[in-house]
């Protein structure tokens, strides 16, 4: 759906996009992620043809972004991160509005106003002027603007940024939603939020995609120690001893005090080694309270991808 | 056209919606009111020359204001971001907010009406000055708002717009009186790129070609200056 071929480009002789090539599937919900500055609402920019690349060029759905940015832009649904709307305008009058200069008209229009206005929970704000909605609502108005013609593509810039919990959950589903027909790209600092709804992740710093995988794997091919917390109650050095008679355990750290000890453990091996600690604990006579495994997290991924080029 | 359609409307109710804008029409009504009530023209000749010098004097101030926001606002408030990646051409975008501005200037054309009406009630005036009269000044009015959406395409900020759109403004009608310092040959050229040289032909009851053909090719050339500015805004 989406191609991108070798984008770079530069804001005078500053280099925000250094020959970044991706390709985005039918059907996909794709997070980029990364720090300020990486380079993601450059790339999305380009994308829905607000400002060119250097150089490089993408093609979404078949069209190039350089030489047919109107029929690109017939079929992208963008969210800008400012989430820029005309606050003087009620939220019907801005849907009418977007709605007509992006070809939807008639009772068609009318019918997707009232469906969008519904998927995105305004019923009540309809006949409000924007100027006077939520940080919340301005931002679920911004998702309805861009998903009222139903375009292939939708590309959110950081799209729960600001906003209140309970909203995240409902626009994260929203995104989910849309994304089961339609294609969709998204920018985010958020890590959990791209692991939640993203299907593939790529990670950006600096104007480069350093990393592109699924949440899962991306924490998979991070390998190093595994860690595991365990919760028992017994003498320290009892279950100190029974722990590290386990094969691959590398370390075990002791935290807490009193008669239930929180026990770290470090292991080598990739495979998981929970059944291993929970029966040596149980054998060994031992109260075990809690046991989970400590997954590698996405910021741990993510500052260690974007931190390697300093080394 | 849908486009451009669509676009005008919404800045006209946006102009509508607005509370500077019937600040601007009134003071538009009280001074041009006051130029048609105490000109001397009034009694002499039952003309519309007072409103006509106040008027046009008027809109070197008008046309800057009227313009000032179409493009710089949105460029300072991001919707510019939202307009320019739709599918619409830059063109339609330009056109479509040229059209309100002339729609609000062409209502509060309208509103001064009752000036020839109330000649034309209680005198006994020549007709034809009066409607070469308002076309000149409507004429005048598109050409100043042209330069004044030039203006707002250039920056994000309301005040440098403003001030570049009353100096361009202001060297399109006054260029013609510095003419008298330079020369002959100058002169000529002056009074020939002058927009004030025409409009008193306007008033005095003569249409011009030249004086019409020169407003229209004012306002094409700021126009395209328009698109071009939002075109390279994207290479910029």
């Amino acid at each position: 759906m989406i191609v991108a071929e070798n984008l770079t480009k530069y804001y005078g002789s500053f280099p925000a996009l250094k020959d970044v090539s991706f390709k985005v599937d039918q059907g996909e919900i794709v997070g980029f992620l990364g720090p300020n500055g990486a380079g993601k609402t450059t790339t999305l920019r380009i994308l829905t043809g607000y400002i060119p690349p250097s150089s490089g060029t993408a093609r979404v759905g078949g069209f190039d972004i350089r030489t047919q940015s109107l029929e690109v832009r017939k079929r992208i649904g963008y969210l800008p991160e400012s989430v820029p709307l005309y606050k003087e305008m009620t939220v019907t009058s801005f849907l009418q509005f977007l709605a007509t200069i992006r070809g939807v008209t008639g009772i068609r229009r009318e019918d997707r106003i009232k469906e969008v206005i519904q998927i995105c929970r305004l019923d009540e704000y309809s006949k409000s002027p924007i100027s006077k909605l939520s940080k919340g609502y301005r931002q679920l108005v911004g998702i309805a603007q861009a998903i009222v013609h139903e375009p292939e593509v939708l590309i959110l810039d950081e799209p729960t940024i600001g906003i209140d919990p309970r909203q995240v959950v409902h626009i994260r589903q929203l995104i989910k939603e849309y994304g089961q027909k339609h294609t969709v790209i998204l920018s985010s600092h958020i890590l959990p939020e791209v692991s939640q709804v993203c299907g593939r992740v790529m990670v950006m710093d600096q104007g480069r995609i350093v990393a592109v995988d699924r949440p899962e794997n991306l924490a998979a091919g991070f390998g190093g120690p595994q860690h595991y917390e365990i919760e028992a109650t017994g003498s320290e050095e009892k279950i100190l001893a029974l722990l590290q008679k386990i094969e691959g355990v590398l370390k075990v750290r002791v935290e807490g005090t009193g008669k239930t000890r929180r026990y770290l453990v470090e292991s080598q091996t990739d495979r998981d080694i929970r059944d291993d600690l929970s029966s040596a604990i149980m054998e060994g006579g031992v109260r075990l309270l809690g046991l989970k495994s400590q997954d590698v997290s996405l910021e741990d991924i993510f500052l260690k991808l974007t931190t390697k080029e300093k080394e | 056209m849908r486009n451009i359609v669509a676009i005008a409307g919404k800045e006209f109710r946006g102009y509508l919606g607005s509370p500077s804008f019937y600040i601007i029409i009134a003071l538009f009504l009280f001074i041009t009111g006051y130029g048609f009530g105490w000109s001397p023209a009034l009694f002499i000749e039952s003309s519309i020359q007072g409103f006509l010098d106040w008027g046009s004097f008027f809109l070197l101030f008008l046309g800057p204001a009227l313009t000032v926001r179409l493009f710089a606002e949105e460029e300072k408030l991001g919707t510019l971001e939202l307009l320019l990646t739709a599918p619409v051409r830059d063109t339609e975008v330009v056109l479509g907010k040229f059209l309100a501005a002339l729609g609000v200037f062409s209502v509060m054309l309208l509103l001064t009406l009752y000036y020839p009406l109330l000649l034309i009630l209680f005198g006994h005036p020549d007709l034809g000055p009066m409607v070469s009269g308002y076309m000149g000044i409507f004429l005048l009015g598109t050409v100043f708002l042209s330069i004044g959406l030039f203006a707002s395409s250039l920056t994000s900020n309301q005040i440098v717009t403003f001030v570049i759109s009353s100096a361009l403004v202001l060297f399109f009608w006054f260029i013609g009186e510095v003419g008298g310092m330079t020369g002959e040959g100058a002169d000529r050229i002056f009074q020939l790129i002058s927009l004030s040289t025409y409009f008193s032909d306007f008033g005095r009851g003569v249409i011009d070609n030249n004086g019409v053909i020169y407003y229209l090719s004012m306002v094409m050339v700021f126009l395209f200056l328009t698109i071009r500015s939002i075109e390279t805004r994207r290479w910029r």
